[in-house]
């Protein structure tokens, strides 16, 4: 079926702004769904708080619009309670790495059979425009009104050190590579991790002088290059998109089936 | 890509926002800019159905049908 | 009564009340004192298929409760003071989303780290107030082994009866002191199991529609019915609203659907009360003692009673007039600065005669400290 069927049309338009990436990231997400064929009531969507995580109210799955950062600990709930569910947790950068960041480390580190989208437009869109971990030194943000001084974090090299066992990053200007990364995600058996750089041209884009939406979404075609590449080789300051980390490890809910297999053995009477 | 018989490009004005990322990232310069600030179809004639608008519509608000059924 | 016969802590009591009670799913995090909760229930819980989850903080643990909730698990989280703290924030988010689940809080000595292995009673008003907003809760406790059992199960069959969490707050002496606990044969006690909606798939499913009895039938994620569970105010299909006229009869929903049940939520225990002139009111460790120094009185001829409280949120108001109003002194004890006390006062026709003997150096109320109380205001000397 498509795309439009997955989602909960009543609510449309939805109350992203004009050139906001995280609808084609919405649309991304769903098609990869569809692909796989995947049965409504067999997906939940968890998110937390922000711009990001209004994305769940769109999608015609089971849906929990949880607190801000916590969403990848419900949604922990969720799965190890029901293995069989597919959940996938769209989140936003401050949402994930800032007050989220524990939660999201050790996510990786449990290697549970999750899908966590990282929505990255690198700025609180929601409170107006404030800098996140994933900013990074001199961009200007409401809180950062003379540029900030804050190191951004790598999102895939976190990920990878926190042992995730699926690690990707795209861009909303990719959609193709957004679907088949999403797919290869939401398929791998363990925690992936899908890092999606979004433009948010309200508050990063208007900043940052990066003019509109279409200009931001060119930022992304030009300063990005697939892993490897010999554009990356020719220019190191490009960002690399693609697979980082894709391998196989045991999964958190199976492990536990083998501790309930063991607990069940000896079994008091 | 295939090249398919396209149809329509069919803009929903209610779900349009005026970003113009379909406008800037049309290969054959098939819309523009209305009046009213919302993508409009203009030059139906030039397009080769490669979706790239409808894909990269943040807001939905586009679709692109083909007179043959999707292969 | 027949049954089981163990001897046990307070926090294995809890254990096996949950387990009792169809508890199949506990996220913890380790904290003193109610670690033996979370460690009694790694080893249990998986010898029934039950899941058992060490998060990577409080705040996850409560977190991971709710969501494993709505896919229809007994979800159970434990802990203590600090970490009592920490969960608020999610806490909230089970009131407004109407999550069923049980919190059990171990008290400890604070604020802050506090006195992490001794005995207080000081997170009353936590419990009822830790997390923001406008809300009702259920708080309840319990002074001996059988009893944390028995408010276990109960816990549990108010959070299913009401679509809440429920707070268990014991103390560090009730959950560490051993007793013997017989555990009655499974269906002896009632356990109420979740209500869920009998709507057919494809029909439009409100889970938060309550029907005219007041009850919210649920329908378990991954099950027919798609809907949208939020903290924000939402409508009746769980999606965000603003509407004044919604924010305000949800608010009154919230707070109405526990207020309005005191038959069924407030429980208390009575001793000795019909012709007490002196009323002790106590609760959790505390209450042994006050049981000891009534029976004592009564040795003595004189009329003292007990009211032990075992629901302390909501306030059982009306049960706390009824025996007070016609004493002649009424002494709350307490371990901590008054904050039940405050409570009675608010309930009683003659505040002016509610006392306070408490005890907040982390170590047990004795015999002692009422009986001097008790003494000087009976008139009887220093």
């Amino acid at each position: 079926m498509p795309v439009q069927d997955y989602i909960r049309k009543r609510f449309f338009p939805h109350i992203w702004c004009g050139g906001c990436g995280h609808g084609i990231i919405l649309k991304g997400i769903l098609s990869a769904i569809e692909e796989l064929q995947l049965q409504k009531k067999d997906v939940v969507m968890v998110s937390g708080i922000g711009c990001s995580s209004r994305i769940v109210g769109y999608t015609d799955f089971h849906t929990l619009h949880t607190l801000h950062g916590r969403a990848l600990a419900f949604a922990t709930g969720v799965k190890f309670s029901k293995p069989s569910l597919n959940v996938i947790v769209p989140m936003g950068d401050g949402d994930a790495m800032a007050i989220g960041g524990n939660h999201f480390i050790h996510a990786c580190r449990r290697n549970i059979n999750m899908t966590a989208v990282i929505m990255n437009n690198r700025i609180y869109g929601m409170t107006g425009g404030q800098f996140s971990p994933l900013s990074g030194q001199g961009v200007m943000a409401t809180t950062a009104p003379l540029g900030n001084i804050d190191y951004a974090f790598d999102t895939v090299e976190l990920a990878k050190g926190a042992g995730g066992t699926f690690v990707a990053r795209t861009t909303a200007y990719h959609y193709a590579e957004i679907v088949s990364i999403m797919k290869k995600a939401i398929q791998h058996k363990g925690f992936s991790v899908v890092e999606i750089l979004s433009q948010c041209p309200t508050y990063f884009g208007r900043k940052n002088k990066m003019k509109g939406a279409s200009e931001m979404m060119d930022f992304f075609k030009d300063r990005t290059t697939s892993i490897g590449s010999d554009a990356k080789k020719a220019d190191p300051t490009l960002i690399e998109r693609g697979i980082f980390v894709q391998k196989e490890s045991s999964e958190y809910c199976e492990n536990y089936d083998k501790i309930i297999e063991m607990a069940s053995k000896g079994k008091e009477s | 890509m295939a090249k398919r018989n396209v149809d329509n490009v069919i803009i929903n004005k209610a779900w349009c926002k005026g970003c113009g990322i379909c406008v800037h990232f049309c290969p054959k310069k098939v819309l523009e800019m209305g009046k009213d600030g919302k993508a409009v179809v203009v030059r139906l004639q030039d397009c080769i159905g490669c979706r790239l608008c409808e894909l990269r519509c943040p807001d939905f608000a586009i679709q692109v049908t083909f007179k043959d059924k999707e292969e | 009564m027949e049954g089981k016969v163990k001897f046990v802590q307070g926090n294995e009591a809890c254990v096996e009340g949950a387990l009792y009670a169809g508890c199949n799913f506990f996220a913890g995090y380790p904290i003193t004192p109610s670690t033996e909760v979370a460690e009694l229930l790694a080893s249990r819980l998986p010898k029934g298929g039950g899941k058992f989850i060490q998060m990577e903080d409080e705040i996850a643990s409560m977190c991971a409760i709710i969501g494993a909730s709505l896919t229809g698990s007994k979800t159970l989280t434990a802990t203590s003071g600090p970490g009592f703290s920490l969960k608020q924030e999610a806490l909230g988010y089970a009131i407004m989303a109407e999550i069923p689940c049980v919190i059990v809080n171990v008290q400890r000595g604070g604020p802050s780290t506090g006195n992490p292995t001794h005995v207080a009673q000081s997170d009353v008003m936590q419990a009822r107030w830790g997390t923001h907003g406008d809300h009702s809760i259920v708080a309840m406790t319990a002074s001996n082994i059988q009893d944390i059992f028995e408010i276990t199960i109960d816990a549990f069959n108010i959070a299913e009866t009401f679509r809440t969490p429920v707070i268990l707050l014991f103390d560090e002496v009730v959950g560490h002191m051993r007793e013997k606990l017989v555990i009655p044969e499974q269906g002896k006690i009632p356990v109420i199991e979740r209500l869920r909606t009998s709507v057919p798939p494809g029909t439009d499913y409100h889970p938060y529609l309550p029907r005219t009895d007041g009850r919210l039938p649920m329908s378990d994620f991954g099950g027919e019915h798609r809907y949208n569970v939020t903290g924000l105010f939402h409508d009746m299909w769980g999606f965000p609203s603003e509407k004044p006229e919604l924010v305000h009869n949800l608010m009154r929903h919230l707070i109405d659907k526990i207020d309005t049940h005191p038959n069924q939520i407030c429980k208390t225990k009575q001793y000795f009360l019909d012709d007490a002139e002196t009323v002790l009111v106590s609760y959790g460790a505390s209450a042994r003692t006050a049981m000891e120094v009534m029976n004592y009185s009564r040795e003595r001829e004189r009329k003292v009673g007990l009211l032990e409280l075992q629901t302390l949120w909501p306030f059982p108001r009306e049960t706390v007039a009824k025996y007070c109003d016609q004493a002649k002194r009424v002494i709350v004890v307490e371990m901590n600065m008054g904050q039940v006390m405050e409570q009675v006062k608010a309930s009683v026709k003659y505040p002016n005669h509610v006392f306070l003997c408490n005890r907040y150096d982390g170590t047990l109320i004795n015999v002692d400290d009422v009986k001097n109380v008790l003494r000087v205001i009976e008139g009887r000397g220093f």
